[in-house]
């Protein structure tokens, strides 16, 4: 047996002992996703026992070096351990910004201080992470962000305020771009950030989305003091780690277009819709879902290629924009069809039967996805630029 | 297995790309259409390809072939696609030698096969009988007779048809149209008493040709595969075929996509590059996803029938309407973004729209195969 047929066998069985039987439900609602940090209530007993047992492997973040408290895998590993889990139905134990974005940020561009401090706290779910980037005045033109840090002597004086940070109000600790030389260029006198939450001077203000859920808040900076060994890289240099741990943010939100459903669109529009000859009996509507199913088919393949190009050096920096892009107006498309196959059942809001209106909500969160994280026209300009080398964009 | 080619798959790319530039290309397709070439093809770049085994590629070596795999035929396709070189690849390399490696028996394998790997014999299946691919609806009837067949009907849309040595003919000896049983394969050579094929020159200037048979007695021996029992290995041809035309839509459309690319950074209007247009740019974008899209489903798919012939059907009906859909996209792009001039048949782009069209509907469009994959999945 080669090692990584061994290491198959072994991590299926590992998962099949460890893995509570509650946690190889799908989840259903967010909470029932562990997001840890300091003021973590556990929905369950199982919820608390699997994150502390894939903890303890350092597979809330497979492939993070073992000294910082991951598991040290290797890409092959990696995906072993994902179909694994995917084929046990295996809820992930942990899901957080400090996972997907600080962490790889972090392992780039921190100091080794920096790393041993934070990095063993994220794969725990110890300390929760929100990302201040995005302010009233700077969205898609994030790099005219206006939130000063004036230097202090030990510490930065930060004043100003982000907008839609999400998970600000229960989130330990930002990551947080601001500017610290006012004079430069915009692109150049950007610094990245770190501080507790709980410091003076901060406060957050939630904000309700279109889905009456409220993840996200606006924050304010009213004379934070932060110490300056919390500067992450070079001083004015912080654009580069901005958009280097943007790319990991679009990884992550493009992979909705994946979806871990293993039941397809068409099965269950034929449950809701009902067949005719074997046949979807809205033929429109079949042929929508069919073409969703095979761009779908085709998005996943090119995740999974995107990934063997890494690997042998040949991925493109950009193709994050493509995955971005792509991924998040399918997963949009899959809620509309969803919504259609629904029907007027589709619609409730409320009550047990719809789950206090689970496909609604989540058809409606959706429309976030080609627009948080960069949106769509942005990405497609990234595209135009650095892929295809297009003029002036 | 990986998404991506390997060093001899790259090798074999580089090297037809290299070759097909150089000795293929648009110009070649321009002179075959105005001269009104008899073939269709060049027997003289056919017989480059035979010496490069090209003409062998699927067929095992102890037949006389390379014994590649699809991928290998795809990434040759591919680049018969960008530059719109016909040639008997396709229906004779492909398709017939798949067809007769699969469900041939050995007295057919080792008469044909070596045939066909050395360039002596072109070849092709005769499939749709309609304006659509519905390949269920088989009604040409081969009824006993004698110590062997006589079949009656007509076939279409037959590639290389009327150039062809042999035809692989799907016949139905049992049932009636619209079902998957009672359909039998016939290897017929075509020049045989009742075979008559006429070219019908397509917009795209690649072959193709209506047959007629009429009462066309053949001995039992002509059998291919298993009486009444051909629907598999007849979706084995077609998939394969199917997953060619994919891999050369993809060719097509790339290339027609970089050429769109290239003129948008050199065409200026209003004192600016057309490319600044962001109206431009995110078309090209878009476009340029979908093709990544495409080429990752189209490896698959390849790689599919390497690894499980029989279960490629999925994939490759996905593939199929990906690439159709895509490349589609991409000459209808084309012709748009380079303006007046994209109209003129003095241009390129409007021979990449016209091979486009025409591939989109060989073995299914994209609408048959969405359907197909629906009924796969049952809904
Ligand atoms: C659910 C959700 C969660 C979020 N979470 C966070 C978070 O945790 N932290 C954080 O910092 N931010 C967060 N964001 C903010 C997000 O990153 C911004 O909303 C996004 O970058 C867009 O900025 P904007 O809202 O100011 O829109 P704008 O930039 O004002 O865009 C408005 C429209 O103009 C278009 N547009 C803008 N510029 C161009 C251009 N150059 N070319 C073409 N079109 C253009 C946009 O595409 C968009 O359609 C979140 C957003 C959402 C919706």
């Amino acid at each position: 047996m080669s090692d990584l047929e061994t290491f198959r066998k072994d991590t299926k069985a590992w998962l099949e002992a460890n893995c509570p039987a509650e946690m190889r439900q799908p989840p259903r609602s967010e909470d029932d996703t562990c997001w840890g940090g300091r003021r973590w209530k556990f929905q369950s007993d199982a919820q608390r026992v699997w994150l502390e047992r894939m903890a303890e492997k350092g597979w809330t973040v497979p492939d993070w070096p073992r000294e910082y408290g991951g598991g040290g895998l290797s890409r092959d590993q990696l995906k072993i351990l994902r179909q694994e889990m995917r084929a046990l139905g295996c809820r992930s134990p942990l899901d957080s910004f400090g996972i997907w974005m600080l962490g790889p940020a972090l392992l780039k561009y921190g100091n080794e201080e920096q790393k041993h401090e934070h990095l063993p706290k994220i794969a725990r779910g110890e300390i929760r992470w929100c990302q201040g980037y995005s302010e009233p005045g700077a969205g898609s033109d994030l790099a005219s962000l206006q939130t000063r840090a004036e230097d202090k002597g030990d510490n930065f004086l930060v004043n100003g305020s982000k907008i839609w940070t999400s998970y600000a109000d229960r989130a330990d600790w930002i990551f947080c771009l601001v500017r610290t030389d006012p004079n430069s260029p915009k692109h150049s006198g950007i610094s990245f950030l770190l501080f507790d939450m709980q410091s003076p001077g901060v406060s957050t203000k939630p904000i309700t989305l279109i889905s009456g859920a409220s993840p996200f808040c606006e924050t304010f900076f009213d004379d934070v003091l932060v110490p300056k060994h919390n500067l992450v890289g070079t001083l004015n240099k912080g654009w580069e780690i901005a958009k280097y741990l943007l790319t990991h943010e679009r990884d992550m939100i493009g992979g909705m277009g994946s979806t871990s459903d293993s039941r397809s669109l068409g099965q269950s529009a034929a449950e809701s819709v009902g067949l005719e000859n074997g046949v979807l009996g809205d033929t429109v509507l079949r042929s929508q879902i069919a073409s969703y199913e095979i761009d779908a088919a085709a998005f996943r393949l090119t995740m999974e290629r995107a990934g063997d190009l890494a690997k042998v050096g040949q991925a493109h920096p950009a193709i994050s924009s493509l995955l971005k892009y792509y991924g998040t107006e399918l997963n949009k498309r899959r809620l509309e069809l969803t919504m259609s196959a629904g029907g007027s059942d589709a619609l409730e809001w409320e009550g047990e039967k719809s789950r206090e209106g689970f496909t609604a909500r989540a058809w409606l969160r959706s429309k976030a996805n080609s627009i948080e994280g960069g949106t769509s026209e942005v990405q497609l300009n990234i595209i135009a630029k650095r892929i295809l080398g297009l003029p002036g964009a | 297995m990986p998404l991506v080619l390997n060093d001899e798959q790259t090798m074999l790319r580089d090297n037809a790309r290299g070759f097909l530039s150089k000795n293929a290309g648009i110009a070649h397709l321009r002179q075959l259409r105005d001269s009104r070439d008899e073939t269709g093809f060049s027997r003289k770049l056919w017989k480059d390809f035979v010496e490069m085994g090209w003409a062998g590629i699927l067929i095992p070596q102890n037949y006389g072939g390379l014994g590649l795999g699809h991928v290998e035929a795809g990434v040759v396709m591919e680049e018969l696609g960008r530059t719109l070189t016909p040639s008997p690849f396709l229906s004779t390399a492909l398709i017939a030698a798949s067809a007769i490696t699969h469900a041939g028996n050995e007295k057919q394998k080792s008469h044909y096969l070596p045939k066909i790997a050395a360039g002596e014999l072109i070849a092709t299946l005769a499939i749709d009988e309609t304006s659509k691919h519905r390949p269920e609806n088989i009604a040409l009837t081969a009824t006993r007779s004698g110590a062997g067949y006589a079949l009656k009907g007509a076939k279409t849309f037959v590639v290389d048809g009327h150039v062809a040595d042999l035809l692989i003919v799907a016949a139905r000896t049992s049932a009636t149209p619209g079902e998957t049983k009672g359909l039998t394969l016939f290897l017929i050579d075509s020049k045989t008493k009742g075979v008559n094929a006429e070219r019908t020159p397509m917009v795209d200037t690649h072959n193709s040709a209506r047959i007629t048979f009429d009462n066309v007695t053949i001995l039992a021996d002509a059998v291919l595969g298993k009486i009444d029992e051909a629907w598999e290995a007849l979706e084995g041809a077609l998939n394969v075929g199917r997953a060619a035309i994919a891999s050369e839509l993809l060719g097509a459309g790339e290339e027609a996509f970089a050429r769109t690319v290239r003129y948008l950074r050199e065409r200026k209007q209003f004192g600016r590059l057309i490319g600044e247009f962001q109206a431009l740019q995110h078309r090209a974008a878009n476009l340029y996803c979908e093709l990544e899209l495409t080429r990752s489903v189209v490896l698959k798919a390849l790689q599919t029938l390497d690894e499980s012939f029989a279960n490629a059907g999925a994939i490759v009906s996905i593939a199929k309407a990906k690439a159709g859909a895509t490349a589609t996209l991409a000459v209808q792009e084309a012709v748009q973004m380079h303006g007046g001039i994209g109209m003129t048949d003095e241009f390129d782009v409007g021979l990449f729209m016209k091979r486009v069209r025409v591939g989109q509907e060989l073995f299914g469009d994209a609408n048959f195969h969405a359907d197909r994959l629906a009924r796969l999945s049952h809904y």
